[in-house]
């Protein structure tokens, strides 16, 4: 399983475009809010935390088609399906791979482009622990969706239309952590259901992944 | 053909047709005439509330579509179940068959509930925890007919969109919660609760009641007839196969 | 070691039946040839065989857990090495050192070159190197040779009969002959035709009176 993620990793890293796009997309969208919005701090600071939160959601899933498709692609699907690994392995450490290349980026990312948009000091540490707790889940939700569309041709658009819904919960606790971290409010309550959310989904979305594999592959 | 008689018999294909044939016109009969006697009685024969005036009426038709909103997506659950442990085929049409009806009612109570909810909100659409609850089922809807439309093997777009109706209903309730949570206190629940003895008094209740019986046979006649088509278009697509392989 | 034993398998496609009533029975140590012409079902088959799809009816025997499948699509990674791509399925199957996969496909040389700079053949070499590796008893191979010059194809033919000499098993869909002592099953009898499609697994709503 290790070593089914840090082979992913590496793929990732050596590929190139995968790894650094997602960041780079993460930052196109916060460059150009206060476009739309206008420039004044008074109007860009309140938004910021879910502008942030919904930038990175959407960066995850831009590379969330190639999870499996790559590997379906050619043929190492297929024989990770027969290896002495249960699919279920194998989903998490795809789903961990995943997490790694965007969602730990984008955290750590995430507080310098909080500057930008005038997010008050104190938001920007809770912005991050909000991210690196909530990004988690939605790499398993991700995931859980490429499984399955892996076997479709145009599976893309499909994708999305499929994980976004599934991504509410994780949307209205994490944005609500970094919300009162800005504001400077108690924040245990969201932080701690969004915790669980990541958590129920570590324990149980790879199963619910691996079983849509084994369906794609047939 | 087969002299032991279950309720799984009725899952074989032929069986469920032979059965519901019959059925079929008598169920349509009658939620029509539900439906007919609920909403005349409802719309006309009900006094204006007094403080929602005329305005409440449109209950009878927000609360049973609701109600079938969120039952239509349980059958679905149930159905989906049953094809992924006793792998019946019928099961897996009839919660093909039940989404777009179900789909329909979600978006029947949504429009119902921003019409009901205009007059108090003096807009048209207000992030209300209830109907935004409903937004998210629709678009849970729309994800699991997409997929169930983009695969091309029937059995694996049963399999897989079964896996997503088991998953999405786990995260619909989460959902649910979430927004609740999200939006608690920003409206006064009470004055759109459907709580019944704050604001349904009997005089409403039982045309009600009559309303949400015939919704329920009509939500059951169109999957029945939306089932019969499902497997009719299978049995055309397997006697063609047949013809072609011949 | 008990041998492959398929009993009256029938397989199918896209949810179409390609195949019905495969029986054959492979002791260790012998290797089985899949013939038959295009798009019968050889590819279906050795990936029923190999556990990838349940089939519409009839038994595999090992279900998939002795079974190696190595098809076309070898799922090795262009931007890795040769040898990166191998130490990934060798651990993944437990097996220590590749440098015995790597001496018997003459992958030596090419150890440190990724696996997209390799030519076609080198690139299918690689892919059946990774057959010794997963140190499973049943080789199930879809066209191997294809893309191998006649020295690699007799390089393929020893490596077979290396594998079977230890007692493994080889199921082969090829047209080339090898020169590998083998029984030969022609799919085309068990081919499923109108006549036959009831049988073994037919359609459930192909069945019964049409209303």
């Amino acid at each position: 399983m290790i070593r089914i993620l840090s082979r992913d990793v590496a793929l990732a890293v050596r590929a190139g475009g995968g790894f650094g796009l997602s960041l780079a997309f993460f930052l196109i969208v916060v460059v150009l809010v206060p476009f739309g919005v206008g420039p004044e701090t008074a109007v860009l600071a309140p938004i910021a935390p879910g502008i942030l939160w919904l930038g990175a959601l959407l960066a995850c899933l831009l590379s969330l088609d190639r999870v499996f498709a790559l590997d379906r692609e050619d043929g190492a699907l297929d024989l990770l399906a027969t290896a002495p690994v249960p699919l279920e392995g194998v989903a998490l450490a795809k789903a961990g791979a995943h997490w790694l290349t965007t969602g730990l980026p984008l955290s750590l990312a995430a507080p310098f482009l909080a500057v930008l948009l005038g997010l008050p000091a104190p938001g920007h540490l809770w912005l991050a622990v909000s991210l690196l707790v909530g990004t988690p889940a939605l790499s398993l939700i991700g995931t859980f969706g490429a499984a399955l569309t892996v076997g479709l041709k145009r599976g893309g658009l499909l994708l999305s239309l499929l994980v976004l819904p599934l991504y509410v919960p994780t949307l209205i606790f994490g944005a609500d952590v970094a919300r009162r971290g800005a504001e400077g409010l108690a924040l245990g309550p969201p932080l701690a259901l969004l915790g669980a959310v990541t958590a129920g989904c570590v324990a149980l979305l790879p199963f619910a992944t691996a079983a849509a594999l084994r369906v794609s592959l047939r | 053909m087969q002299t032991e008689m279950s309720l799984w018999s009725y899952a074989n294909p032929t069986r469920f047709m032979a059965t519901t044939r019959p059925l079929l016109p008598w169920l349509s009969a009658l939620a029509a005439a539900c439906l007919v006697v609920g909403l005349v009685w409802g719309f006309f024969f009900t006094p204006d509330d007094y403080r929602q005036g005329s305005t409440v009426k449109i209950i009878y038709l927000h609360v049973p579509s609701a109600l079938m909103a969120i039952n239509a997506w349980f059958m679905m659950l149930v159905a989906s179940l049953i094809w992924l442990i006793r792998r019946h085929h019928v099961s897996a049409l009839a919660a093909k068959a039940a989404a777009p009806v179900g789909v329909t009612m979600t978006l029947v109570a949504l429009v119902t509930g921003a019409v009901w909810g205009s007059p108090m909100w003096g807009t048209w659409w207000a992030w209300d925890p209830r109907l935004t609850s409903f937004l998210i089922l629709f678009l849970f809807y729309l994800g699991y007919m997409a997929l169930w439309a983009a695969i091309e093997d029937p059995d694996t777009a049963a399999d897989l969109t079964s896996v997503l109706c088991l998953v999405g209903s786990v995260f619909a309730v989460l959902s649910r919660y979430a927004v609740n949570f999200w939006n608690q206190g920003l409206h006064q629940g009470a004055s759109l609760s459907l709580d019944k003895e704050e604001n349904v008094a009997d005089v409403f209740y039982i045309p009600l009641l009559v309303c949400i019986a015939g919704f329920v046979l009509l939500f059951v006649a169109l999957v029945l007839a939306r089932t019969r088509t499902e497997i009719r278009a299978r049995r055309l697509h397997a006697l063609q196969l047949r013809e072609r392989m011949a | 070691m008990s041998g492959l034993v398929a009993s009256d398998l029938a397989v199918a496609r896209g949810g179409v039946p390609l195949l019905a009533g495969v029986s054959f029975d492979v002791a260790p140590g012998r290797a089985l040839i899949l013939t038959g012409r295009n798009g019968i079902g050889k590819t279906t088959l050795l990936r029923t065989l190999a556990g990838l799809q349940p089939p519409l009816a009839g038994r595999v025997a090992p279900g998939g857990e002795r079974s190696a499948y190595g098809a076309h699509a070898d799922g090795m990674k262009a931007t890795l090495s040769v040898a990166e791509n191998l130490g990934f399925w060798a651990t993944l199957h437990g097996a220590g050192d590749i440098a015995p996969a790597l001496a018997a496909f003459d992958l030596d040389d090419l150890r440190g070159r990724a696996a997209q700079h390799l030519s076609a053949g080198q690139r299918r070499r690689l892919g059946l190197a990774r057959m010794l590796l997963t140190g499973r008893d049943i080789w199930l191979l879809d066209e191997p040779t294809v893309s191998l010059d006649r020295a690699s194809v007799a390089r393929f033919a020893d490596a077979v009969r290396a594998h079977l000499g230890r007692g493994g098993i080889a199921v082969l869909a090829t047209h080339v002959e090898l020169g590998i002592e083998a029984e030969a099953l022609d799919l085309e009898r068990y081919r499923v035709t109108g006549a036959t499609a009831g049988q073994g697994g037919g359609d459930i709503f192909a069945e019964g009176a049409v209303e």
